[in-house]
């Protein structure tokens, strides 16, 4: 049977009360990661938190599990605030985190060692859950020697031993490969479903839609930059869930609309995009290479110019979320528009992947240099200088008052990516010297004798 | 379908309950107790006995129990360096505070020539146990011990800092003690550079314990049953023959070592490495492999697992190994002033009292001429570098690109550089005086036997990283000997190369301290530079002399680490890590 037929008192196991969260950029401003997240957790209920990587999901996983601390607002297990690691909780890593020297046995009863649980009692404990979850015969295997999937299973195992009153899991099946993400899932869910399952509560973060609707009972999207609770979608579908399902289907597309950012009730339609006039902050590159772009954009021009996108990253075997970014990107560019889960490439969109190669970079240099903010700033920037070179660290060092450092960089080297492949401008890794190109040099002359006309 | 593999395999089977290994390793682990108290014991007498030695004697057959004598100091001084690797690389790491006095300290430490100090450290050791050996004891196992520690400590630090943050992570959410903590996290996931430093320290140590052994301070004249002292003893008797025995003996003992004692350490801690992906050249040991198939470790560890379970509940009260989330800003900025008025006032005060008392003895006019000696020093160092870069450099990479010829070059070279060179400085004399050759340039020379090393040993190292297509690449493309250095060799050595050569300027500063004065028999060499001005001062000259002269080496070194090899260092990380 399964837990979540609840009666809507359930007792709260964590309460999250308008958390807020900043982190301190190089120059000692704060960037804002997480904004007012309100929210509990209760006791029989699978929570997903959704959101696109950089959204602040996982920075607030860690904040629950009392790992760190939140700028304002509090977190409370059962009541108490929690001022250090919480002790009602276990959490499973995308990244396994056993200790590469212990057996799976002595991993699994790391958590009741350091609770002081008598050796005996200790040992019985983590073989009846490493029997549980299906890891009997590899107790005294070094997690080297286990596959990804086993590996996490030593994550689970550990996790639960210990009991803990909810079970927090950061992207626990993205590591994986799809089948035994897949896997593993259903595993997870069927022993959910039992009543001896060692706790009471799951919050999964996760960035993945289809994972997300396959597991929750509720669903919480984050947007990012700063990372808040968009919409929380009650997921009542029956279990197990079939993903061909219409149900299914029409879920996970409302999802992509929300992620996509389809205004929601309530919510203003954002505004058009100007280069000239937005900034680089305000509207960040999205992480996206040009190769992946035109890529997509073919496909979706050949399958007759418009495609579901949930259809699109099956037929591509991506998870629906991997396309996010080249979705955003061409959206951005101009080469297509996402309307709901539907995308629809565009008249620039078609003439970008007809045209033949020299074409193509002229129209996308022009797209880069007038819709893509950061593209643009830094054309200008080098236009303006007397011999139109300048160093990357000019550009990290203006970012970084927006972005984290990994972000920054992450930023440039789309830029870097899109303003090569559009000729704007070209970069020296050695030198660290970007430096203007043809291109870069008409478009810039242009808009000037525009400006001055 | 027949299978080569045997089910349970042919090593499972050799598993019965009374293997010969099990007699073989059972024995050494009992002749190994045996030896330990009998040397221990020595050691207690030896505090008994009225007065200290000022030489040994030089007949071959003390050799074995001199050598082992030796060897035992070598492995305590070991076991201080781990003790304080474990308490001040854990402070530096996790107290913020205490890290901003404990790193530059650990810096200044690595960066003063050691020996210098030899003079100063056996006389405190001497006065402090008066009227007996050990404290010359202490003070050789000091010296070790100083050659071995911050190279081990850093390791360790530097593991602590940049441990996988998923497992700090874990740790934390799993509720482990502190003490759990450090056992189960911490040490394990620095073991792999704790054991590689360990290794290469432990063979720096052997030239400190051969020049720390006998040692004539302020006119007094020690001497510790050794190897050590045995050499010196018969460089005083002009006896080349017993020299060659205690370097045959010598030999037997750092690749003794070697086999049954590091080898096996390292090959052990290949299961502490993080990556999941295996290391494509595992190292190996028959030692290790003897052990693993006998069940003397097995039964030796069971009595020991309730100690630990002990030690892990007495540790309990310690605390758990986490921090508190919220702190108040206040509190912690009066803490921060209170400290460092107090680090400064410490530091301020000690800079003064040394002023005063060099001020006191009259040695303030000094400072010039020790800057004269020691640009010569810094000279000589700089030749040496350039000598050994070019031919180490041609020959390392032949050897490096080979990589059949590096595995068994590898460890030669290792051996090379832990043979303490101040063994085969009598030999040296005796050609300069033959050939009359003054020690000014035969300086280089002394400094250059133990310092090239690790120029070749590090260079080898580099080229055998260089990946194979790129190596391949170069060959297809026919590239001309000269652009494939230029383009693919030098580049790709080149960080390995600044490790080494960084490591060999810091090993040929100390052996200055040696170098620049040596003698056989009745012949004294004496060369102009401030190694030479250290030790004449420890010999005959005042405490005053000495610390100025360890002042301006220090200098000069930390000098040439801020302006030279920090730069080259931080290039290489920049622009040639592969």
């Amino acid at each position: 049977m399964s837990q979540t037929s609840g009666d809507g008192h359930r007792d709260a196991i964590v309460r999250v009360s308008h958390v807020n969260k900043d982190f301190t950029l190089p120059d000692g401003s704060p960037l804002p990661v997480l904004r007012d997240i309100d929210f509990e957790l209760r006791e029989g209920e699978i929570i997903t938190l959704l959101g696109k990587s950089g959204s602040g999901k996982s920075t607030l996983l860690r904040c629950i599990a009392g790992l760190i601390a939140p700028t304002s607002g509090t977190i409370e297990y059962r009541g108490s605030p929690v001022t250090g690691a919480n002790p009602g909780v276990a959490m499973v890593f995308q990244s396994f985190a056993l200790l590469p020297w212990l057996t799976v046995r002595a991993n699994v009863e790391m958590g009741l060692e350091a609770r002081g649980v008598a050796p005996d009692e200790r040992r019985e404990r983590a073989e009846q859950v490493i029997d549980l979850i299906g890891l009997d015969g590899f107790e005294s295997a070094y997690p080297k020697e286990l596959s990804g999937g086993m590996r996490q299973r030593v994550g689970f195992a550990r996790a639960l031993v210990v009991q803990p009153d909810a079970l927090l899991m950061d992207e626990p099946f993205s590591a994986l490969d799809v089948l035994t993400g897949e896997n593993l899932r259903t595993e997870l869910l069927s022993l959910w479903a039992t009543r001896n399952f060692p706790t009471k509560a799951m919050l999964i973060v996760t960035h993945n839609i289809e994972e997300a609707v396959q597991l929750a009972d509720r669903i919480f999207v984050m947007t990012s930059n700063p990372g808040q609770l968009r919409a929380a979608v009650l997921d009542e579908l029956p279990r197990p869930r079939h993903r061909r399902s219409a149900e299914f289907e029409a879920l996970v597309d409302q999802l992509y609309g929300i992620m996509t950012g389809a205004p929601q009730a309530g919510e203003e339609a954002p505004a058009a995009v100007d280069a000239a006039l937005a900034s680089p902050t305000d509207r960040p590159l999205p992480q996206a290479r040009v190769g992946g772009l035109a890529g997509l954009l073919e496909i979706v021009a050949n399958r007759g110019g418009q495609d579901d996108l949930p259809e699109l990253a099956r037929l591509l075997m991506f998870s629906v979320d991997d396309l996010l970014p080249l979705v955003e990107a061409s959206e951005m560019l101009g080469f297509a528009e996402a309307v709901n889960a539907d995308l629809r490439i565009t008249d620039a969109g078609r003439k970008f992947v007809e045209a033949d190669i020299l074409v193509t970079k002229e129209i996308f240099g022009s797209a880069a240099y007038e819709r893509a903010p950061l593209v643009h700033a830094i054309t200008r920037s080098l236009a303006s200088t007397k011999d139109e070179n300048l160093q990357d660290r000019f550009f990290l060092d203006l970012l970084n008052r927006a972005f984290s450092d990994e972000d920054a960089t992450n930023q440039l080297q789309t830029a870097i990516d899109w303003g090569r492949y559009g000729e704007l401008f070209d970069f020296d890794a050695v030198s660290g010297e970007l430096r203007l190109d043809q291109r870069g040099r008409e478009l810039t002359a242009a808009e000037a004798a525009e400006a001055a006309a | 379908m027949a299978s080569t593999r045997s089910f349970p395999t042919r090593g499972a089977l050799r598993r019965s309950p009374f293997s010969r290994i099990d007699l073989i390793v059972g024995a050494a682990v009992i002749a190994l107790l045996y030896l330990l108290v009998r040397l221990g014991q020595d050691m207690n007498a030896a505090t008994l006995s009225a007065h200290v030695n000022s030489s040994v004697s030089t007949d071959a057959a003390y050799l074995p129990y001199y050598a082992a004598r030796s060897l035992l100091r070598m492995f305590i001084a070991l076991f201080l360096s781990v003790v304080f690797t474990f308490v001040y690389g854990t402070a530096a790491a996790r107290s913020r505070r205490a890290r901003t006095v404990l790193l530059p300290l650990l810096d200044i430490l690595q960066s003063v020539p050691i020996l210098g100090f030899l003079a100063i450290t056996v006389t405190f050791f001497v006065s402090a146990f008066p009227g007996s050996i050990f404290g010359l004891e202490c003070a050789a196992i000091f010296a070790i011990f100083t050659s071995q520690a911050w190279n081990m400590t850093f390791s360790f630090y530097h593991s602590l800092i940049t441990q996988p943050h998923e497992l700090d992570e874990a740790a934390r959410m799993f509720r482990l003690t502190k003490w759990e903590r450090f056992w189960h996290l911490d040490v394990p996931s620095s073991m792999i550079g704790l054991v590689w430093n360990g290794m290469m320290s432990f063979g720096a140590g052997w030239f400190f314990l051969a020049a720390s052994e006998a040692i004539t301070v302020f006119h007094h004249s020690y001497a510790l049953p050794g190897l050590g002292s045995y050499v010196a003893a018969s460089i005083t008797e002009g006896n080349l023959g017993h020299i060659v025995i205690a370097i045959a003996v010598m030999i037997v003992l750092v690749v003794g070592v070697n086999f049954l004692f590091w080898r096996p350490l390292v090959a052990w801690s290949e299961k502490f490495r993080v990556e999941t992906s295996e290391a494509t050249d595992q190292p190996r040991s028959v030692t290790l492999d003897a052990l693993r198939r006998s069940h003397v470790p097995a039964l030796i560890s069971r009595p020991l697992k309730p100690i630990g379970r002990g030690l892990d509940r007495v540790t309990r009260p310690f605390g758990l190994a986490e921090y508190p989330l919220f702190t108040s800003p206040a509190k912690r900025r009066a803490g921060n002033v209170v400290f460092g008025v107090a680090v400064a006032g410490a530091v301020l005060f000690g800079a003064y009292s040394a002023f005063a008392y060099l001020d006191a003895q009259g040695v303030l006019g000094q400072f010039p001429h020790c800057f004269v000696l020691g640009f010569y020093t810094f000279l000589r160092v700089v030749v040496l570098l350039i000598v050994s870069t070019l031919i180490w450099v041609p020959i390392g990479v032949k050897i490096g690109m080979n990589p059949r010829l590096s595995r068994y070059a590898q460890p030669v070279v290792q051996v090379f550089a832990s043979f303490p060179a101040n063994f085969l400085f009598p030999f040296a004399t005796v050609i300069f005086v033959a050939v009359g050759l003054s020690l000014n340039i035969g300086g280089i020379f002394l400094m250059a036997l133990g310092a090239q090393w690790y120029i070749l040993f590090n260079v080898i190292a580099g080229a055998s990283s260089i990946p194979t297509d790129l190596r391949e690449l170069a060959t297809e493309f026919g590239l001309p000997r000269w652009q494939r250095w230029r383009q693919l060799i030098l580049p790709a050595i080149f960080p390995f190369f600044v490790t080494g050569a960084i490591t060999a300027s810091g090993g040929a500063w100390n052996a200055a301290i040696v170098a620049e004065v040596v003698s056989f028999g009745s012949h004294h060499l004496l060369a102009a530079g401030l190694g030479a001005y250290i030790t004449e001062a420890a010999t005959s000259g005042s405490f005053a002399e000495v610390l100025t002269g360890v002042i301006v080496m220090s200098f000069y070194v930390v000098l040439v680490n801020a302006l030279v090899w920090r730069r080259l260092y931080g290039l290489a990380e920049r622009r040639y890590s592969l």
